[in-house]
């Protein structure tokens, strides 16, 4: 279809590039303001040539906020989240779909409520549980009268105690505990045709097998979305991650960002803050570039 | 919609799906109801039990004119930074929808926005927003004391909206985007013969259609501003100057962990989460009509 638009075309090509100067404007002030040194970075208004200074401050934002460690840190939190995000979801999902046992639809029912509360708002109750993980199963002992009948008749007393606090694991698994991905792979897996499973069980294929061999492969695609949303949710989390972890050694990337604001009084070290930054939100750029496509279908599959 | 063929080692099924249940039994049924728990009780914070109160604490909260304050801030938080993302990503997505020169370079980089943490462009935008230097310091050397979000509660509301509303375009882009470009060709080449312009077609064809989407993502813009504006607000303003930006999540998180009252912390974590269920909801009906259109 073929148009002839002179004004409009101009006014949508304004538009567009006025949209992509707001969208790229921060990414190239903070990589500039990153090769400035003090002085210059201090000026009013900003010089927006680069200066000469940009590994020597991304050495020193590396170097005093600990980035290498924390940037192993926040990749394994990711990474764990990601991949316990796919194991966890695309299981669960399976078993709704391909089985019929009691009490499916109530498990079908209490994962969606899940998706209704964010980790945020039940945020002071969820850290309790990572303080100690098994508080509840103690609690529920303690109830039931359990640990008085073990106590009674094992004679030891039951004191469950296990924290994750300052643990790739208490980042790691509250975050894992909630539906998003669940529905994306049934989705899936509702458009599976039926002659597929018809097929495996006339081949002998049992459950297990045929979820190894047929319907896993097949959802490679789903895969692929889910861990890399899944990644970058995970990176770019901040509250979660500042709870739980007190000590510094487990601190992730993006919680470390905290300790380069510039601190009030003197000339603010903001080329050194800068450089963090551009290292921190480096690594979610590279992802959102290189798998655009599954962070778009991702994002677009997940929400729905 | 419910597959014929299924498997009827039902053991099996379960034994696929106890992970997820385990998990989230642990860490958020548990933590949920403990939440209810707190809001109903008062906790020493150094242990010594919990002591019933009914509704004490909610009773508290809710003739705290700090808390109302925090309330009325999330509101014209969610509002503005709801309204500038949702206009500006629609304005994009119908001009890349166009598909002139250089579209698909605005359709990857528009959606960078998304992939950034909060916390990081945080510090981005309180650098470029800082009074004494970046980039809109230089109104302070014309009109002296102007702009100053460490000072002036306005200043720091109005960074704190910038910052969310720039990650948020990219967000809502994505899914205007998707949405414009499902609408079948057809209908639009159909409008174009009758005599339609572009405008006309924007008006009378598009937009119409992409109503679901637009209920979609206020939802959604809201839910996120609740949440997501915690880093934010954490690196750019830390509640502050004098709670000028104390937001809901950022209130439970220093009432609870700063101030040390969980009850208090509890009481309005149940309020947030009737909220957002509500919110929810709301979404789910929408959700329903969405289909409609496909």
């Amino acid at each position: 279809m073929i148009e002839r638009t002179p004004v409009l075309d101009v006014v949508t090509q304004v538009v567009l590039a006025l949209g992509f100067v707001v969208a790229v404007l921060p990414f190239v002030v903070v990589a500039v303001a990153a090769s400035h040194d003090l002085r210059d970075v201090n000026l009013v208004p900003m010089p927006l040539i680069p200066g000469g200074h940009f590994l020597e401050n991304l050495t020193e934002a590396w170097t005093r906020a600990d980035l290498g460690h924390k940037l192993f840190n926040s990749f394994v939190f990711a990474a764990g989240v990601a991949g316990g995000k796919v194991i966890v979801s695309a299981l669960t999902a399976y078993a709704i779909v391909f089985f019929r046992f009691p009490g499916r639809q109530l498990i079908f029912w209490s994962i969606f409520v899940t998706l209704m509360l964010p980790l945020e708002v039940r945020i002071v109750p969820t850290y309790a549980v990572a303080a100690n993980v098994l508080g509840p199963y103690q609690a529920i002992l303690d109830v039931t009268g359990l640990t008085w009948l073990i106590e009674r008749f094992a004679g030891v007393h039951v004191d469950l105690q296990f924290g994750l606090l300052n643990s790739y694991t208490g980042l790691i698994l509250p975050l894992v505990a909630t539906a998003t991905g669940t529905f994306l792979y049934r989705q899936f897996f509702l458009t599976l045709p039926d002659e597929l499973v018809e097929a495996a069980k006339m081949d002998g294929a049992g459950p297990i097998r045929f979820f190894f061999d047929m319907v896993l492969p097949l959802s490679r695609n789903n895969v692929a979305a889910l861990a890399t949303i899944m990644f970058l949710w995970a990176w770019n989390q901040y509250l979660w991650p500042l709870l739980v972890t007190t000590e510094p050694s487990h601190a992730t990337a993006v919680t470390e960002l905290k300790q380069l604001i510039p601190n009030v009084g003197g000339i603010p070290e903001w080329n050194i803050a800068m450089a963090g930054t551009l290292i921190v939100m480096a690594p979610t750029l590279v992802v959102v570039i290189v798998m655009q496509r599954w962070f778009v279908r991702g994002l677009i599959a997940t929400e729905k | 919609m419910e597959k014929r063929a299924t498997y009827r080692q039902w053991w099996i099924g379960i034994g696929f799906a106890i992970p997820q249940i385990v998990l989230i039994f642990t860490f958020f049924y548990w933590p949920a109801g403990q939440a209810v728990y707190w809001s109903l009780t008062l906790q020493q914070p150094w242990g010594g039990g919990n002591i019933w109160v009914g509704l004490d604490n909610f009773r508290e909260i809710l003739s705290d004119p700090n808390y109302w304050a925090s309330v009325w801030r999330s509101i014209v938080f969610a509002g503005f930074s709801t309204a500038i993302a949702m206009i500006c990503a629609l304005l994009l997505a119908v001009c890349v929808d166009r598909e002139l020169t250089g579209s698909r370079l605005y359709r990857v980089v528009l959606i960078w926005p998304y992939g950034i943490a909060a916390p990081a462009l945080a510090l981005a935008f309180r650098f470029m927003l800082a009074p004494q230097a970046g980039l809109i310091a230089f109104v302070n050397d014309v009109w002296p004391g102007i702009w100053d979000p460490g000072l002036n509660g306005t200043d720091a509301m109005i960074s704190v909206i910038a910052a969310f509303s720039w990650k948020y375009v990219g967000y809502d882009f994505i899914f205007f985007l998707s949405a414009l470009q499902s609408i079948p060709r057809s209908h639009i080449e159909a409008a174009a013969l009758d005599g339609a312009g572009v405008l006309r077609r924007l008006v009378d064809i598009q937009l119409p259609l992409l109503t679901p989407t637009v209920f979609f993502l206020l939802v959604i813009d809201i839910t996120e501003s609740f949440q997501d504006s915690f880093g934010i607000v954490d690196i750019m303003t830390a509640g502050g100057p004098a709670r000028a930006t104390e937001l809901m999540v950022y209130k439970i998180y220093f009432d609870g962990f700063r101030g040390l009252d969980y009850s208090g912390a509890a009481a309005q974590s149940i309020i947030l989460m009737i909220l957002i269920m509500g919110l929810t909801i709301l979404q789910f009906r929408f959700i329903e009509r969405r289909v409609h259109y496909k």
